[in-house]
């Protein structure tokens, strides 16, 4: 028992000591966001002192300079509305595909699986010039644009978890007068809910984070957080470090909270897509 | 039942596939059509045949980056897998915290490439002006900083799959194990490995092909430099469509090159994974 007891003490120490490590590169990022832009490349292991301090500078500077706010609220506004689409009309899509049994929809169903190993590099240049040509070049069109690429892996999540669904249920729905809408949202959508958490964080993750699709399609006139950032570096490698600490912190800050929040939802859920994925 | 929720087509599948013929299907076929033309617009393709493959494998850059993928992407998965192996291993015998650690560890996966790539870059800069040097005055950092780098991202999320399989070995089997005299080594060789394959072969492929497509973190760190020696594949292609005038369609052959590889790497997974559920 005391044997037990020393491993136990040992093991926690050990993994202290690594957390501690795994966590340092975020503090280091933090603590150089307090300091004068000279002095962060030479010096970037010293705490922050009288005379390499700048208190909040580097912040107001790299809001100013990359219009922070306005990417944030756009980062917020596409991944929310992108990710409810997709939610919404994948889980229709999936439950349609798999109870019409028929060619047309193992078609679409192996349409839709074969899309997942394709790299966006492959559709890169081809999917950014019918975006301009159909004007999907802006905030709501790029909601459109992600449901085609999300749909791959999200019908593929709810199908699998529909086949599990016994057909007794909404055929006794049905019987008792519900249409196909009815039947859908009143009794199978609350069914998909777990499967439906992890489709949401799954392209939450992806959107939130995306750098090259809205590069591409919007970037010339709307940025995300991660195009602000990218944008810090200028054309001649010539970055204001200062101001790339602070918006490196307000960029992790937001994750960390929600991390926090649904920190339960987003460990399964990623375990979950990665399993069936 | 069918034949009602047939009619309403229009409302439950319609808009779904309407987005992925367009933004997928008609760009994919599109884009290897292009892949045997010269164009600039897509309006303007003229046909060449084999010449855009055959001038992207005579393409310097191509190789290298090919090479450098290929490179990082072995050096990445042995550690990353190792690594996150023996941490789940640590983190299933441990008692105390272990919620909090897997917390910990886990978190670096949720942060996007480009804020992960200037992360790395201040820190691996900050050790090398030491010694007068930064990142990109030889291709070794920009390597070694971008296995670091995705080591720090990737070993948390595989060690929580682990953990997963870990947890799935059945007790009486270590405790019949042990009765017979097995020591902890033993164990882990006869009991408990074999038993976490099917986590170890989704832990190989999540990792390989992540390393491969690997993107965003590339362009943060080191964008390439120095004279493009740390270029991988999906930054090279970014870099022959919009850096060069007249080479999209070689660019085209090169993400084609780079979809067939992407897609040979899925189809052994898929092979392995099948093989090993008829067995069980």
């Amino acid at each position: 028992m005391q044997k037990a007891r020393a491993k136990d003490y040992i093991i926690f120490i050990i993994m202290l000591i690594l957390s501690i490590i795994f966590l340092s590169p975020i503090f280091i990022v933090l603590l150089n966001s307090f300091k004068g832009k000279f002095f962060i490349s030479d010096t970037p292991f010293q705490l922050p002192n009288g005379s390499t301090s700048v208190g909040l500078e580097n912040y107001t500077g790299g809001v100013a300079k990359t219009d922070f706010f306005s990417a944030f609220g756009m980062s917020v506004f596409i991944t929310v509305f992108s990710v409810a689409v997709i939610v919404l009309l994948t889980a229709m899509t999936a439950w349609y595909i798999t109870r019409v049994k028929g060619k047309f929809s193992s078609i679409i169903y192996y349409a839709f699986v074969f899309s997942m190993i394709v790299p966006f590099q492959m559709v890169m240049f081809t999917m950014t010039k019918t975006a301009n040509m159909l004007h999907l070049d802006n905030p709501i069109g790029i909601i459109f644009i992600y449901l085609g690429f999300g749909a791959g892996l999200s019908v593929f999540l709810f199908s699998g978890f529909v086949k599990s669904i016994p057909l007794e249920v909404e055929e006794a729905v049905m019987i008792d007068g519900c249409g196909p809408v009815q039947a859908f949202f009143k009794v199978v959508f609350p069914i998909l809910k777990p499967i439906a958490i992890t489709v949401a964080i799954l392209n939450v993750m992806w959107i939130w984070n995306d750098y090259l699709l809205p590069k591409l399609v919007i970037g010339t006139e709307y940025q995300t957080i991660p195009l602000a950032i990218q944008y810090l570096k200028g054309g001649y490698g010539s970055i204001d470090m200062g101001a790339m600490m602070a918006m490196l912190v307000l960029a992790i800050v937001p994750i960390i909270i929600f991390y926090l929040f649904c920190q339960k939802y987003i460990i399964e859920g990623v375990v979950a897509g990665a399993v069936k994925g | 039942m069918q034949k009602s929720i047939k009619k309403y087509f229009a409302l439950f599948a319609l808009p779904t596939i309407l987005a992925f013929l367009v933004i997928f299907v008609i760009p994919f076929i599109l884009g290897i059509y292009l892949s045997f033309t010269k164009f600039t617009t897509v309006n303007d393709a003229t046909w060449v045949g084999f010449r855009n493959y055959v001038k992207a494998f005579s393409n310097k850059e191509f190789l290298n980056a090919l090479w450098f993928t290929v490179k990082f992407t072995v050096v990445s998965v042995i550690s990353i897998n190792v690594l996150a192996f023996l941490l789940g291993l640590l983190l299933t015998r441990g008692k105390k915290g272990t919620n909090l650690f897997r917390t910990i560890f886990f978190m670096p996966n949720l942060i996007g490439g480009i804020v992960l790539g200037y992360i790395w870059q201040l820190i691996i800069n900050g050790v090398l002006i030491h010694y007068d040097l930064t990142m990109t005055s030889n291709a070794n950092y920009g390597f070694w900083g971008l296995v670091i780098l995705m080591n720090w991202q990737l070993i948390g999320y595989m060690m929580i799959i682990y953990i997963a399989g870990i947890q799935n070995v059945p007790k009486d089997l270590m405790e019949a194990a042990q009765i017979d005299g097995a020591n902890r080594f033993r164990i882990l060789r006869s009991v408990t490995l074999p038993m976490v394959m099917p986590s170890i072969t989704i832990c190989l492929f999540l990792s390989l092909s992540n390393s491969f497509k690997l993107f965003d973190q590339n362009l943060a760190l080191t964008a390439g430099a120095p004279a493009k020696q740390t270029t991988m594949l999906a930054l090279d292609i970014y870099n022959t469509f919009y850096g060069r005038v007249g080479w999209e369609g070689v660019g085209q052959a090169k993400a084609t090159v780079f979809f067939v590889l992407v897609a040979l790497i899925a189809l052994v997974q898929l092979v392995i994974t099948r093989r090993k559920e008829v067995e069980n």
